[in-house]
């Protein structure tokens, strides 16, 4: 209606100021302030990618190290509820008392007739070298034992033959030896077809198989484990057990533990040591969470070092534009507009750098627990936290440029640079 | 004089301080009316920009009172006065200020973002507005594929798309060659011609003698209107 020619604007004949025109307030829709708050972003791509970039590696730091870090804990989480926490094992703790310091020979058969107790094999560590033939020096053993084994000893640890088999009573009786995983790399030994042979204490042993790593027994991954009949017959007999170990009752296993010691040797109790081992593997997992922490702390550090680079980068940006921040306040924005719309730049740069730094950090996260044959575990926190953690960043960054591009007075903006 | 003067300033001083403080307006009264094209000219540091910043509710009056469509500004909030802004003053830049990497339309529509007008009507108007100033055909280009003129136009278009009370433009034609120029003082001539109120603010003497009226600045003073209808008629009279 100003448009109108002077002749028609007469109508309103009033006083002179009276307002001719309703006058609205000065105000922007939200979907315009995600508009105008990004348009900064789109015409600047690279720098855009840059500062985000800041961002993206601080929190992609934070999520693969949780990510990596609670993969590996649920692959070992995996591994001991695969391997059973009801193993228990014995072993001689020395001569303290006024006892050998050795278990009892029938120590293996006593442990066996408590209730809870579901499986018991007992090894004997026998005190001879192994040598891969006659042709190799005799103290070149490469750390190898030989040990004689129960039969039932696979089933009581869960162990797992990697090829060729487990004894049997028939081969337990014969000179024939399974290897444990370290045994046969040092041996040598990658196939059992051929009738390969040993030495074992002077005595030639036909290998029939080799085991995988025992996780809860990784003594026995060095040993080469023979018959308990043919170490009888071959080397001394009445020998005393090296280890026991023993499957119980998982709701009694306290109880177990408690009257193991007495039962296996009740003349002196106090020289049997008594282990949890699927404790190991939880005080590992404790161990692991440390790390974590400090990884996370670095993680925290370089996200720090993206929110400078974001507030530095947004300060240049209220220095360069301020010929736009003097255009829109003369196009009638208020000073809380331009806030608004330095604040969600900010932002925004903060929440691209936080959801490519989470897809990265999933991105990375996979690869490696990919590699290390652990399951994909990606917690919620670390997702939610990173991008929320992004945004706080953002938040915290734009705000002193955004206050500083608000507070310029509208004159001086357009005054040219 | 029944409605309301589009723009009017009544004995408006602005004083910088600083020792000693800078008197730029020295009392300033001055009236334009609906419809009406004037030029305001003077020399650089005759307070003529100060003017334009006051007149545009940039800058406060140090004393008297400036009134917008017959609405007294001086008093107003920030707020209050960066609606009057957006509803009620269009700007003109002698540097054009478009945004880089922005559509004409979009720059366009820039003049109707603060006034809360939905997108859709935004791209409507804006696309009449620079229909009006013969960019119809340039719609998608953004700044940099424009020459100064039609750039300048852009700008033009973003100030008289949310139809206001009246339109300052600040040397419009100082960027441009004497061409361009001609083609910006032709279309502002035929803007004025559609009603719209303008007020071009210049230190070239040419330009302003294109204008039906011309007020003379000098010193933070009115040295001479043309007006003929404050003073008396011809152009020759110093009021």
């Amino acid at each position: 209606m100003t448009r109108s020619a002077p002749a028609t604007a007469t109508t309103t004949d009033g006083v002179p100021g009276t307002a001719t025109r309703r006058l609205g307030p000065s105000r922007m829709r939200m979907g315009d302030v995600f508009g105008v708050g990004s348009s900064g972003l789109r015409t600047r791509k690279a720098r855009t990618a840059l500062s985000a970039l800041g961002v993206t590696i601080g929190i992609a730091a934070m999520v693969g190290v949780l990510g990596i870090s609670e993969s590996s804990r649920a692959d070992l989480r995996a591994q001991i509820a695969a391997l059973g926490t009801n193993l228990l094992t014995v072993t001689p703790s020395g001569g303290f008392g006024g006892g050998t310091g050795e278990l009892p020979t029938e120590a293996s058969a006593k442990a066996g007739r408590i209730t809870p107790v579901r499986e018991v094999a007992d090894v004997i560590e026998l005190d001879v070298p192994v040598l891969r033939n006659d042709l190799v020096n005799a103290n070149e053993t490469g750390g190898i034992t030989a040990v004689a084994a129960d039969v039932d000893l696979l089933a009581a640890l869960n162990g797992q033959v990697a090829f060729g088999s487990w004894h049997d009573d028939a081969t337990a009786a014969v000179p024939t030896v399974v290897l444990g995983s370290v045994s046969a790399e040092r041996l040598g030994v990658i196939q059992v077809d051929q009738g390969m042979m040993i030495l074992i204490g002077g005595e030639w042993f036909t290998v029939i198989g080799v085991l995988e790593p025992f996780p809860l027994a990784p003594d026995l991954d060095r040993a080469a484990l023979v018959g308990k009949a043919a170490a009888g017959n071959l080397f001394a007999s009445e020998l005393s057990p090296s280890a026991i170990y023993l499957r119980t009752d998982p709701a009694f296993i306290d109880d177990v533990r408690t009257v193991l010691g007495p039962t296996v040797n009740p003349e002196n109790p106090e020289e049997v040591s008594i282990s949890r081992p699927s404790e190991l593997l939880e005080a590992q997992d404790a161990t692991d969470a440390a790390f974590t922490n400090l990884f996370l702390g670095l993680g925290a550090v370089s996200l720090l070092v993206g929110g400078v680079g974001i507030a530095n980068v947004m300060v240049i940006a209220v220095i360069e534009r301020r010929n736009e921040i003097g255009l829109r306040r003369a196009l009638g924005a208020t000073r809380a507009h331009i806030r608004r719309q330095f604040l969600t730049e900010a932002l925004l740069l903060s929440a691209i750098g936080g959801v490519a730094g989470v897809l990265v950090g999933t991105g990375v996260t996979a690869a490696f627990a990919t590699s290390q044959g652990w399951p994909i575990v990606v917690p919620t926190l670390a997702v939610v936290g990173g991008f929320g953690a992004a945004l706080a960043i953002g938040a915290v960054a734009g705000l002193y440029p955004a206050m500083r591009a608000a507070r310029l007075a509208p004159t001086d903006a357009l005054r040219a640079a | 004089m029944s409605a309301p003067a589009a723009l009017e300033l009544v004995d408006v001083v602005k004083t910088y301080p600083g020792s000693p403080p800078v008197r730029a307006l020295a009392g300033v009264s001055l009236r334009v009316e609906r419809g009406e094209l004037a030029a305001i000219v003077g020399p650089s540091g005759s307070g003529k920009s100060t003017m334009l910043h006051v007149m545009g509710t940039l800058d406060r009056p140090s004393a008297g009172e400036v009134r917008i469509d017959g609405r007294d500004v001086s008093s107003l909030s920030e707020r209050r006065l960066s609606a009057v802004r957006a509803h009620l003053i269009g700007f003109v830049f002698q540097q054009f200020f478009l945004l880089d990497g922005m559509t004409a339309l979009d720059n366009v529509a820039n003049g109707l973002v603060y006034a809360g007008v939905s997108p859709r009507e935004r791209r409507f108007r804006s696309a009449e507005a620079l229909v009006a100033v013969g960019l119809g055909h340039r719609l998608t280009h953004v700044p940099n594929q424009l020459s100064g003129g039609e750039r300048q136009r852009v700008a033009i278009a973003r100030a008289i798309v949310h139809q206001p009370a009246i339109v300052l433009a600040d040397e419009p034609t100082g960027n441009l060659d004497s061409r361009s120029s001609d083609a910006i003082l032709d279309l502002i001539a035929e803007l004025n011609d559609a009603g719209s109120t303008i007020a071009v603010i210049t230190h070239d003497t040419e330009v302003a003698a294109a204008m039906p009226r011309q007020i003379s600045v000098r010193d933070g003073r009115i040295e001479r209107d043309s007006s003929s209808r404050t003073t008396a008629p011809p152009p020759a009279v110093v009021s």
